[in-house]
């Protein structure tokens, strides 16, 4: 039973961060129908470059810094390249962030090596209990940080004028574009938005229990693709229930890991993609995604 | 009436001169092949054997660059799960082919049958994976299809490293030498000397990976000037369409898989035999990712694009490596600089970017526009509007809006 607990609060925790990467894929494909897959080094880009500039300016402005340089790269990307393919074809943009994403990453693997970096978390590897359960106090901190930037978005979606924006573009591009909407300001507020999610995300993601920044980071982040494409690519709500799912399945699939020897060892590592294939076969646009309905 | 037979006129005159170089072009384009082909059998004659070697991997790439062009630029599915098709295809080969026996403290099991078994098995093993898959595939739309078919790389990999009897596990294993009925494509037996020059492993792979590369990329330029191929076509291009002219949408989502990791399964046999080995690792994302380079440099829906695509992405990173020391900013690896892999990455991450973003058309659409330009020296305004409409994937686009825009 305190097994199952600590499985279940860990997976909440992962979770809460997987579902901040998806949302922010989620919003992305909102605004601007692009499927990035620029994501994983986004991601990759946050965490390094908080663990590196932490050494020379300290903890905190290296977080914000790696938050906005993060955030300065997704735009960038949004200016140079999407925004110039608008009207393309979902899979030609879909490759041209592989595309960047090749680029991107090969960059930050040359520097960071074999190496691991060490990102000097103030509250460190400690751990916290309660009862028998315990959780490390980054996770704990994380789910915090996490929950309160979910409630934050879903307030900005609903309620601000980029949300009500953002989601009359969604809804239908061409009429919002007349109602006076810019789509190339949602569209690259939704990428600043999404590089920074990825950036908080990847800070509490390479603490502990993980040792530090590795190129293995990236697979780590791709992880979230699953959890998006789970709750459905054009759904919020979705990305947050997906990523909760995924971060429980991936607990608990490690946790019970001696249980499922006969799946092999490291099988927490691939049971998000498990999870999404079983979903997907059941509902093919992921649980609270639109169903498409062509009518001729 | 002197004005409508003006433009009819010239009209005539335009296609008179289109009939002349058409029969021009239809002699020089055989004669071209021709002579490249005449080159490709020459070429163990003359060629140092690194040369052949990479030759060999590239026309193993060319092979499955052509089955994922199938998927991805004619029908229209955006597959990352190429990598797994081709370990499918090459872990057959090795465990129908391998001999049983031990490596270190693993067993390794294997079924010992001829090479020319295990290759059959390979590609068709690969073709029942994609089967299998296929339902899902099917089912999927568009970008769910990719991310989902994402996730069968990473299953692939843990399965690979698990299932250590077949496939080594995470160190791999050695892949059989190739032979066919008692000829083994090895340094020796029979020892071989053709006009002086010792025909060993490289000399005599080259060829095997020349006929069946032109076999597969015959077989794909028939297929794709076929009824299946134009019912892909359609497929890509609309599926509310096609369904209505009677394509059986699911049926051909599945058929086109099919083939494709079939495809995928025999470029993962030729890639097992010119490394001479598999390991898990060698059949990571990357992999795919690759592979969707090579198509997209190519030209989507472009079999001789694909081709040359796959030549480019493959062939890069080994040519580097052996000039590392003559260019600037590689260097060999442990030196500081950027090493072969890393510089060939760039250059196609960079290159899938700018293809997308200024040719959707790829080196195929390039192609056509100079044949065109060529053709009709005086319009090269129009030629480029002309070029423009006909490419496949900008030609894709309006198409699509429709369909689009009816959507709810």
């Amino acid at each position: 039973m305190t097994q199952f607990l600590s499985l279940l609060l860990n997976g909440l925790s992962l979770g809460a961060l997987y579902a901040l990467i998806a949302l922010g894929f989620v919003i992305i494909f909102k605004a601007s129908e692009v499927v990035s897959f620029t994501h994983g080094s986004l991601l990759l880009l946050g965490a390094y470059s908080i663990a590196r500039l932490s050494d020379r300016i300290g903890f905190l402005p290296a977080v914000l810094a790696g938050v906005a340089l993060t955030a300065a790269a997704a735009f960038v990307i949004e200016r140079v390249v999407i925004n110039r393919l608008r009207g393309a074809p979902v899979i030609s943009l879909a490759i041209v962030t592989i595309g960047i994403d090749i680029i991107l990453l090969t960059e930050l693997i040359r520097r960071i090596g074999s190496d691991i970096l060490n990102v000097p978390h103030p509250w460190g590897g400690k751990s916290f209990r309660i009862g028998d359960v315990g959780i490390s106090q980054n996770r704990l901190i994380a789910t915090a940080v996490a929950g309160v930037l979910i409630v934050a978005f879903f307030l900005a979606f609903k309620y601000s004028s980029w949300g009500v924006a953002m989601r009359a573009s969604a809804e239908d591009g061409e009429t919002a574009a007349l109602m006076g909407i810019r789509l190339g300001r949602v569209s690259a507020l939704a990428w600043i938005v999404a590089g920074a999610l990825a950036a908080v995300a990847a800070l509490f993601l390479v603490g502990a229990p993980t040792p530090g920044v590795s190129a293995a980071a990236y697979t780590v982040a791709l992880r979230a693709f699953p959890a998006a494409i789970l709750g459905g690519l054009d759904s919020t709500g979705g990305a947050l229930v997906g990523g909760l799912l995924i971060g429980l399945a991936e607990s608990f699939a490690a946790g019970y890991q001696d249980q499922l020897l006969f799946l092999g060892r490291g099988f927490g590592d691939v049971v998000p993609y498990v999870v999404m294939i079983a979903v997907l076969l059941v509902r093919p646009s992921g649980l609270f995604g639109t169903k498409e309905l062509t009518r001729v | 009436m002197s004005e409508a037979t003006a433009p009819a006129a010239r009209g005539a005159t335009h296609t008179a001169r289109h009939a002349a170089t058409a029969r021009h072009r239809s002699l020089l384009r055989p004669l071209l092949l021709a002579a490249v082909l005449v080159v490709l059998l020459l070429a163990p004659l003359y060629v140092e054997e690194f040369w052949l070697r990479t030759g060999f991997a590239v026309f193993g790439a060319i092979v499955g660059a052509i089955g994922l062009n199938l998927l991805v630029g004619t029908t229209g599915q955006l597959s990352l799960a190429h990598a797994f098709f081709l370990a499918v295809g090459a872990i057959s080969y090795v465990y129908v082919s391998g001999e049983s026996g031990g490596l270190g403290t693993t067993t390794l099991g294997g079924l010992g049958w001829p090479p020319l078994v295990g290759m059959v098995v390979g590609v068709l093993l690969a073709g029942l994976a994609g089967l299998v898959f296929s339902p899902i595939a099917a089912r999927l739309r568009g970008i769910y299809l990719g991310v989902a078919s994402l996730g069968l790389v990473f299953i692939g990999q843990h399965v690979l490293n698990t299932w250590t009897s077949v496939t080594g596990g995470f160190n791999g294993r050695s892949a059989p030498d190739f032979s066919l009925f008692g000829f083994t494509f090895a340094n020796d037996n029979p020892l071989l000397f053709i006009a002086g020059v010792p025909f060993r492993e490289a000399e005599r792979l080259w060829y095997l990976g020349l006929v069946l590369a032109l076999a597969a990329y015959l077989f794909a330029r028939n297929l794709l000037r076929s009824r299946p191929g134009r019912a892909l076509q359609t497929l890509r291009d609309s599926e509310v369409a096609a369904s209505v002219m009677g394509v059986d949408v699911q049926r051909y989502k599945g058929r086109v898989f099919l083939v494709s990791s079939m495809y995928a399964g025999l470029s993962g046999v030729l890639y097992a035999l010119s490394i001479g080995s598999v390991a898990p690792e060698s059949f990571g994302l990357e992999v795919s990712i690759q592979y969707l380079a090579m198509i997209v440099l190519g030209g989507l829906g472009s079999v001789g694009g694909a081709a040359f695509g796959a030549l480019f992405v493959s062939a890069l990173p080994l040519v580097f490596q052996r000039y590392a020391d003559a260019l600037p900013l590689v260097s060999s690896p442990g030196q500081g600089g950027l090493n072969a892999g890393e510089v060939a990455r760039y250059l196609y991450g960079a290159a899938v970017v700018l293809v997308i973003m200024f040719e959707p058309a790829g080196l195929a659409g390039l192609a056509g526009r100079f044949r065109r330009r060529g053709r009709d020296p005086g319009g090269g305004r129009a030629t480029r509007s002309s070029s423009a409409s006909t490419d496949p994937s900008t030609s894709s686009v309006p198409s699509d809006r429709p369909a689009q825009g009816s959507t709810t």
